[in-house]
């Protein structure tokens, strides 16, 4: 290397501050660890000061490494997509599926065989739920979100990601918050509100991380070649903004002390009930729907190489269901001490919400309109197109639970249990398989997927899952319901509680079988994956000409 | 130019976009969230509800750190059966005091909020010992730990300081006390009884977990469970009070 190349090369003002930040971050983690209060505590500002130390020194290592330049916006007048992110963050959404389904297989056998607690703290039950919950929404789902949204972005605008360390920042600071949301919860620390388990700590980690996304995003938007927006990512902003304002209010605690990982929320009783299930419900709106509708809006035209239904359709989807979305959540909380006022808005805004999701799945299937012939042919589409179906599914059994007098049969049963997985088994995850199996070969420059006849299995094996899992949870759930209510012709309730509990075995069972197959069809998903990236076959850079936006 | 064009303006401006989507999905929110800080008929005044004690406390706290919330719920319903297999329907009242609520959302396990007084915390802690020995049929695990780990009387004043400063009721002298009152609560015939009891109305003082020379997280989980719906005396209840 020459004295002139050296020279010309300086760090850039990124580089030196996020170093500078991880390495104080790291000095300040070790003086926590020090005085923590708890040694599960200690871990976590043991995991946080050594990845924060090997974030700065991966810093300052990657600027000796790299060229004089940093790498340009286009090359040729082509964009040079910054890809690395998005395919660690791919991988990384691989690894959780199978992890999250794996944890949901264990728990579901647990409340089987109790046996498989195993008198073990941090692999009882109440422990694990919301390491699946968390793993298969946060960690698979989320990864799915952020990688495809990351691709789509970039090929949409027709522009370089924004940023040269963020979107590293964003990809990797996501997984750290997992690592430590995840080991927290077997530690046994958690805040204790269902899919906001993650103490302050792992929260305000999450919010330094979410807002580099934003940035990273918004600001890729910006930089687009294209006049206008795409719609798939309205959706993904959508997503992104109001996940962090739910995030926000719902997570607003006090620490017990910077050394101590427990907190107490701001809000309580009834009013912290009302803002978890605010945030709670959209969580499944804007995590698990509108950011999984912008994959469906992206992906599903791409593959049928059709243009989206409707244009007029998606404007009138998107507004009406964000607007909806935010009103449903009072559903949570029928019959309980909400006030009615609040339970009645939540139910008829749920019922409401019915149409804008209906138009939302209408716009999907229609996409294929002149090109239903490839259902046969190409499993990938199949999948996603079946994702569709069950998103309409899910979304006319929600405003149907929604209303109270179904609701004061279906709470608290198992039949909620049944809902949630037919949205998460039947959409959230086969819209994500669909994307991943699409992704997979355009990342890695390959021509294809390594086998057609493994995802065709995958797509066989876990459908069947789905519908052994999601038959079982109705029944179990109507039936206990019904137990629950049950008179005897003397005015007597007819059953103990526990008579309702045993009654529950067999579709238990019958759910872990279902959720084995679901496991199988991830595992031969990995697989399949693994042998596609692993493969000789490359392609010369593929030029696939950016969608054209809706309009 | 048809209204159709007009939504150009949200296509072609990301910051435009950006506060279109903050408006719409804040009206939601805001229109029920808001009003349940200050509508009164939210949370009526019910007599008895006071503060959880030190050990109550720190017995929430295990529940919490356990999960116990992904399989019970707190919460009964205004519906026949659930009055009468629970008992009385749960007031926003009873649970003014939880950080962070603990009405749950399934039932796994029966219900919890008025399991207070209804077993002895012999059953209790056999039945965290392991559930299949009292309750053969039952799929809860087994919590045999609990017996096992000390509960540390100091740290609990820390807890309350921050709830204090969050709007519960707690006095300086209650938090002065915190760790004393911890240890009388968890101890049986313990002289500070009383002193415990009227700064505690209807505290249940006693040795829960079997064992008087150890003090346990058992003891503290058992004296939350014996708690948990007793602060309000239904016999004086007048659930028309409030009617306006």
């Amino acid at each position: 290397m020459t004295q002139a190349a050296t020279s010309q090369k300086s760090m850039t003002f990124g580089e030196a501050g996020s170093a500078l930040a991880f390495a104080a971050l790291a000095l300040l983690c070790i003086i926590i660890a020090a005085k923590a209060h708890t040694p599960e505590y200690a871990f976590h500002a043991y995991l946080f000061a050594a990845a924060s130390g090997w974030a700065a020194f991966k810093i300052v290592d990657r600027y000796y490494d790299r060229p004089a330049l940093l790498p340009p916006l286009t090359i040729n007048g082509k964009p040079n997509y910054n890809m690395g992110p998005v395919k660690f963050a791919t991988i990384a959404g691989v690894f959780w599926g199978v992890a999250g389904f794996v944890i949901g297989l264990l728990i579901a056998s647990q409340l089987a065989f109790p046996a498989l607690n195993f008198d073990t703290a941090w692999l009882s039950f109440g422990r694990m739920r919301p390491l699946h919950t968390s793993a298969v929404i946060f960690a698979f789902g989320g990864n799915v979100l952020i990688a495809t949204s990351l691709y789509v972005v970039q090929r949409t605008s027709r522009a370089r990601l924004v940023g040269d360390i963020a979107p590293w920042f964003v990809v990797l600071g996501y997984n750290f918050f997992i690592v430590i949301a995840g080991t927290g919860y077997l530690l046994g620390i958690t805040q204790g509100k269902e899919y906001a388990e993650p103490e302050w700590y792992a929260d305000l980690w999450l919010t330094v991380v979410w807002v580099a996304y934003l940035l990273v995003f918004l600001g890729t938007v910006m930089r687009r070649k294209e006049p206008h927006i795409y719609v798939a990512n309205w959706f993904y902003l959508a997503f992104i903004l109001t996940i962090a304002v739910l995030h926000l209010g719902n997570n607003a605690t006090i620490p017990v002390s910077i050394f101590s990982p427990k907190s107490y929320i701001v809000w309580a009783g009834v009013q912290d009930a009302m803002v978890q299930w605010w945030y709670g419900h959209n969580a499944v709106g804007f995590f698990l729907t509108a950011g999984f509708l912008a994959i469906m809006y992206y992906f599903i035209p791409k593959r049928a190489e059709r243009p989206v239904y409707s244009y007029r359709l998606s404007i009138i989807h998107f507004w009406a269901l964000i607007f909806l979305y935010i009103w449903a959540g009072p559903h949570h909380l029928h019959y309980t001490a909400l006030p009615d006022w609040a339970q009645t808005l939540g139910m008829t805004f749920s019922i409401m919400l019915w149409m804008p999701s209906w138009g939302g799945m209408i716009n999907g299937l229609m996409t294929l309109s002149g090109a239903w012939d490839k259902l046969r042919t190409d499993p990938v589409l199949r999948m996603m197109v079946v994702s569709v179906a069950f998103y309409g599914m899910a979304t006319f059994e929600g405003p149907l639970m929604s209303v109270k007098a179904v609701n004061s049969l279906s709470h608290y049963t198992d039949w909620t249990i049944g809902h949630v997985h037919s949205g998460a088994l039947g959409w959230v995850a086969y819209v994500s398989f669909g994307a991943i199996y699409c992704l997979v070969p355009w990342l890695w420059n390959k021509e294809r997927l390594y086998s057609m006849k493994a995802v065709n299995w995958h797509f066989w094996i876990s459908t069947l899952g789905i519908v052994l899992y999601i038959s079982s949870m109705w029944v179990a759930g109507i039936l206990q319901g019904l137990m629950w209510r049950a008179y005897t012709s003397l005015g007597f309730l007819e059953y103990s509680f526990i008579e309702t509990v045993e009654a529950m075995h067999p579709f238990y069972v019958i759910r872990a079988l279902g959720g084995a197959l679901f496991v199988g069809g991830s595992l031969i998903m990995a697989w399949n994956v693994w042998k596609t990236i692993t493969a000789a076959q490359d392609v010369a850079v593929e030029v696939t000409p950016a969608l054209a936006a809706a309009e | 130019m048809s209204l159709w064009s007009r939504h150009k303006i949200f296509e072609t401006n990301s910051i435009i976009l950006l506060i279109g989507v903050l408006i719409v999905i804040s009206i939601g929110g805001l229109v029920e969230i808001v009003p349940l800080f200050y509508l009164k008929s939210t949370i009526e005044k019910v007599e008895g509800v006071r503060p959880y004690t030190p050990l109550e406390l720190a017995g929430r706290n295990v529940y919490v750190r356990e999960g116990c919330y992904n399989c019970h719920s707190q919460m009964i319903r205004p519906l026949r059966d659930e009055v009468e297999r629970y008992g009385h329907y749960s007031l926003a009242a009873e649970s003014m005091y939880d950080r962070p609520f603990q009405w749950g959302s399934k039932r796994t396990g029966p219900d919890l909020a008025r399991v207070g007084n209804k077993y002895s915390d012999e059953w209790h802690r056999d039945h965290l010992n392991d559930p299949r020995a009292v309750v053969p049929g039952s799929i809860m695990p087994s919590y045999p730990w609990l017996t096992q780990r000390e509960l540390e009387p100091s740290l609990v004043a820390d807890d309350m300081k921050v709830q204090a400063a969050l709007g519960v009721p707690y006095s300086p002298e209650m938090i002065a006390k915190a760790a004393t009152d911890l240890r009388t609560q968890a101890t049986t015939d313990d002289p500070d009884a009383a002193a415990l009891a009227s700064r505690y109305p209807k505290v249940q003082a006693r040795d829960f977990d079997g064992n008087p020379q150890r003090l346990t997280e058992a003891d503290a989980l058992i004296a939350y469970l014996q708690m948990l719906g007793t602060q309000v005396d239904f016999k004086l209840y007048d659930n028309k009070a409030n009617v306006r």
